[in-house]
């Protein structure tokens, strides 16, 4: 990145770095949960979706759900990372009410996937991320502290739900970085489908590290570790707080703690949870229930085969195939969901026109309604009939405008728009002469002053031909026939 | 026809299948005897009224083709029954009530037995005495005031006092083999991953295995038959092939060799259990065995590397039982009070001691040293195992450095109480199958065991030399039946 890009933080002519690290915790799209046959289907009624094992009775053991381990092998693929083929669960022991067995099941020394990388397109170039490890654990249940006055109730639908903990190194170096970073990372899992990246649910959460230094130090200061941050703006919010608050005791003189911090929406700020002599002692240690988890290459290969183009491959595609800038091919990959749109699009219909009408009209429609690419209200077949309907001169580009309007009530065909609303573009060049003609003649003090050297009244002349047209004339064609008349 | 109660388990299936003994006449015999038998305090919970429903159902339409047709079992407190309280010995579970049923026992039920009831163990199996048990002391038949080893001590007095033909317990350190000696009766641990753990309540998952308990050889090798299965419910059971153990039953040990560990050979053994193991030396002899000399260098350090890995198991283990979701609670102002309440009143004193010790040597800074270094510790021991097994094809060791203690003698003293595994808790680090058969007898006439430790999987191999020795030994367990009350 070049020099004036930088997030630095200013104080009295002091700079400050800030570096952040996210622990990402994904859950793996699976219907049913890490060691149980429960399903993990959101918003089921509190405690109907809880086996034996996910309740931690006694005598209940964990078996593993080889397609949780599938789908974090194919996460770890995504992220150029390292396949390990010996990984251990381990138990990490604490308690608390939403934690039935009194312990989590995680993998600590030897997790699935190793380290990896994430490249960011930024504004300015390119950015590669460092992924430390993926591991797999289960999640807890919920308490839940505001229904009754007297007691925390507990729901276990999510206890035994498939984590993956995506812990990226501390290359990160800016709130901008962080929402490019998580977008990508979620990209890249809904592309591969393990999974949804739904932060409304719960799906995606982030522990947040951040620490500071003066611009230039090459050594790390110390972190603080903000938990269980679920959304990007939030993470953005807690980070330049953060950020700022470290700031604000150095420049004191004063140090930092390393301490876990939570962040409060309401007051924009963060505040101690634990400091590092509270820290939980978690006494990690291999699950005995659960033998050292080993993948062979042929499944690896096998998961390899099946892995779709990612976005970084189909942006690189695009741009080669297709011409589009490294921007608009950004933009149309960013999501699994729009690529395939534009892709059904250009089926059928030209490569240009449907980017700029993607990225363009469709966007800011769905933009003003607040709706995702899959809830488009027009489809990928119509819009690529509007796109033909302006390729092959039926209709003018701001014709098209007023069509797609339409379009948006119900996903309407242009064609029979153009057709009933008697759009249809004029192209016949003996039609378009005679409404110049008129043009002409109508003003012919203009067409005096044009020829003695006013160039600029052309604009004028083809303003005129396509009002007398009723906006439906072809503009390329009133362009051709008017310097045809005038300069003749 | 001898009196019911005192029949082996393949002598009240020859009779059911020969018609001569119906299920209900032998269920109601033990339930009869167990009436009369509450001084022993074997029963926590008796399932006695459905188990005559059930003999009477299995004699209206007998299917006398299973392995267990219409025989009455009682089974540890440590197994989950579907409907039956399990208790595990402890306060904590006091009104537990499973909904589910353990492999183990279901294998039981699917091959025709009767659940009689759920018999006394140390609280969660930890103890060599059933003195920690929150249900009480069981007396040993054996002698008064006697405790039948632990934790299947319940299991051990109700076999030995003929209150069960058979049962099943849970050995971790030594929980079937070293009650089996001190009562005078069989008892098998098999390879670990043989039997399921699905449905046993659990103290070291690494070390836990399910196993028969029997008055005779052929008896055991008839129920390990049955209890030994290949379950995907249980991550660490193994899919091999299992024997039909009590068809290939076999006296004929010609040429067996059997490794003398000279490590086992502990200071301060009585001489009687230095006799007990020469007049087995020379039975196998007699049997056409040949004997050789092994060593087990890291025998010594068996019994601290099991007590550093059988409690950081079991402190995790148990930390489900926390007053939330289930089991006993004591409320508290808030929910760290109401943790502390529940599991200070719920737990007794010994399980209390192994949490403690768990969760220290678990702890960041000491995981290393403890832990870790027992972990590979216990490798060491098992390569000493794999070592000997290239030259033997079975080990013989006593069962236990002494014969059953007075109740009380130990509870004071738990290091005394832990060296009573010494020669069990081996075998459990190392994954492999033992046996206790009877051996012989102390000054007091208190029975001692023998112990025949076999390569994993080799069941077969040890039953079969125990069921050659036993022959030999002609072992005969004189109990008075002191405890009868009418």
């Amino acid at each position: 990145m070049s020099k004036n890009s930088e997030y630095l933080i200013e104080r009295e002519n002091k700079q400050y770095e800030v570096i952040i690290g996210l622990e990402v915790h994904a859950q793996v799209t699976s219907e049913s949960k890490l060691f149980s046959q429960s399903s993990t289907k959101f918003g089921a009624e509190p405690n109907t979706q809880v086996s034996l094992v996910d309740a931690a009775f006694p005598g209940m053991l964990p078996v593993i759900n080889e397609f949780c381990i599938e789908q974090a092998i194919k996460t770890g693929i995504g992220l150029k990372a390292k396949i390990n083929k010996k990984s251990v669960f381990d138990r990490k022991n604490y308690f608390y009410a939403d934690l039935p067995q009194g312990y989590q099941i995680s993998q600590y020394k030897y997790p699935i996937v190793g380290e990896g990388k994430v490249i960011l397109d930024m504004p300015n170039g390119q950015k590669e991320i460092g992924i430390e490890r993926l591991h797999l654990e289960q999640d807890a249940g919920k308490s839940i502290h505001d229904i009754d006055p007297n007691n925390t109730l507990v729901d276990l639908n999510r206890s035994g739900v498939a984590l993956m903990e995506i812990v990226s190194k501390p290359d990160l170096r800016s709130p901008d970085e962080v929402n490019v970073y998580i977008k990508k990372l979620r990209s890249i899992m809904r592309y591969l489908g393990t999974c949804d990246g739904n932060m409304q649910e719960g799906s995606l959460r982030a522990d947040v590290n951040v620490s500071v230094r003066l611009k230039g130090e090459t050594e790390f200061g110390t972190r603080c570790e903000i938990k269980n941050v679920n959304s990007i703006k939030f993470m953005q919010m807690a980070i330049i707080s953060e950020a700022n608050r470290q700031i604000d005791l150095l420049e004191d003189g004063k140090e930092i703690d390393q301490e876990t911090r939570l962040f409060d929406t309401k007051r924009n700020e963060t505040r101690s949870m634990r400091s590092k002599e509270d820290a939980h002692d978690y006494r990690y240690f291999p699950d005995p229930d659960l033998l050292p988890l080993e993948i062979s290459q042929e499944l690896i290969e096998k998961i390899k085969s099946d892995i779709p183009e990612l976005p970084d491959e189909k942006k690189k595609r695009f741009i080669d195939k297709f011409n589009l800038s490294p921007y608009e091919a950004t933009i149309l990959v960013s999501d699994i969901e729009t690529s395939n749109f534009f892709e059904e699009v250009i089926k059928n219909s030209d490569v240009k026109l449907a980017t700029n009408w993607i990225t363009g009209e469709l966007f800011a429609v769905l933009n003003e309604k607040n709706l995702e690419i899959s809830q488009s209200p027009v489809s990928a077949k119509n819009l690529s009939k509007l796109i033909n309907l302006i390729k092959d001169g039926t209709i003018s580009g701001k014709i098209a405008k007023t069509v797609f309007e339409q379009m948006i009530d119900g996903d309407q065909d242009p064609l029979i728009i153009v057709k009933e609303k008697g759009l249809k573009q004029e192209s016949d060049p003996k039609a378009i002469e005679e409404l110049i003609n008129k043009v002409i003649e109508n003003n012919s003090d203009k067409v005096a002053e044009y020829k003695s050297g006013k160039d600029k009244l052309f604009g004028f002349f083809v303003g005129q031909a396509m009002k007398e047209s009723k906006g439906k004339g072809n503009p390329q064609l009133i362009n051709k026939i008017l310097k045809e008349k005038l300069n003749g | 026809m001898s009196d019911i109660t005192s029949q082996s388990l393949f002598e009240l299936t020859s009779n059911i299948k020969e018609k001569k003994l119906s299920s209900e006449e032998i269920t109601k015999a033990f339930i009869s005897r167990a009436e009369k038998s509450k001084k022993l305090n074997v029963y926590v919970t008796d399932n006695f009224e459905k188990a005559i429903d059930q003999s009477k159902k299995f004699d209206s339409n007998p299917n006398l083709d299973s392995k267990l047709p219409g025989i009455p079992i009682a089974v540890k407190d440590l197994f989950c029954t579907n409907g039956v309280r399990t208790t595990a010995g402890s306060k904590i579970l006091n009104n537990f009530v499973p909904t589910y049923e353990s492999t183990v026992t279901q294998n039981l039920w699917s091959q025709g037995a009767i659940l009689l009831g759920k018999l006394n163990c140390d609280e969660f199996a930890m103890g060599s005495s059933n003195e920690t048990s929150f249900f009480g002391n069981v007396q040993n038949p054996v002698g008064e005031n006697l405790v039948p080893g632990g934790s299947s001590g319940g299991s051990s007095a109700a076999v030995a006092a003929n209150l069960t033909p058979v049962t099943i317990g849970t050995d971790t350190g030594g929980s079937i083999r070293q009650p089996a000696s001190f009562t005078g009766t069989v008892g098998l641990k098999p390879t670990y991953g043989s039997c399921s753990r699905y449905g046993i309540v659990a103290f070291a998952s690494s070390l836990d295995q399910a196993g028969p308990m029997t008055k005779n050889v052929r008896d055991c090798s008839m129920l390990l038959e049955v209890i030994s299965s290949f379950d995907q419910k249980d991550s660490t059971s193994i899919d091999y092939k299992r024997n039909y153990y009590s068809k290939e039953l076999s006296k004929d040990i010609k040429g067996k060799k059997i490794g003398i560990p000279k490590e086992y050979r502990v200071d301060n053994m009585p001489d009687e259990i230095e006799q007990l193991w020469k007049n087995g030396i020379s039975y196998a002899k007699d049997c056409g065995a040949e004997i050789i000399d092994i060593s087990l260098p890291h025998t010594n350090y068996a019994l601290p590397t099991y007590y550093i890995v059988a409690p950081a198991e079991a402190s995790s283990n148990l930390a489900r039982y926390d007053g939330v979701k289930y089991g006993f609670r004591s409320p508290g102002q808030n929910l760290i009070e109401m943790y502390e309440k529940t599991r200070s009143e719920g737990f007794g004193d010994e399980v209390k001691r192994r949490i403690m010790i768990g969760t220290y040597v678990l702890s960041s800074g000491y995981y290393d040293a403890y832990y870790l270094k027992a972990q590979k510790v216990r490798q060491l021991i098992k390569k000493d195992f794999d070592d000997a097994f290239s030259k033997v094809d079975a080990i013989l060791t006593p069962s236990t450095p002494s014969s059953a203690f007075k109740i009380g003698e130990k509870t004071n003293d738990p290091v005394s109480m832990y060296l009573n595994d010494i020669f069990t808790v081996p075998i459990n680090l190392a994954g492999l199958p033992g046996i206790s058969i009877p051996a012989g007898k102390d000054k007091n006439n208190y029975p001692l065991g023998l112990q025949v430790i076999g390569k994993p999987f080799d069941e077969q191999n040890i039953l079969n030399i125990s069921y050659a020795l036993e022959d030999k030994i002609n072992f005969k367990n004189d109990i008075s039946d002191w405890w009868l009350s009418e």
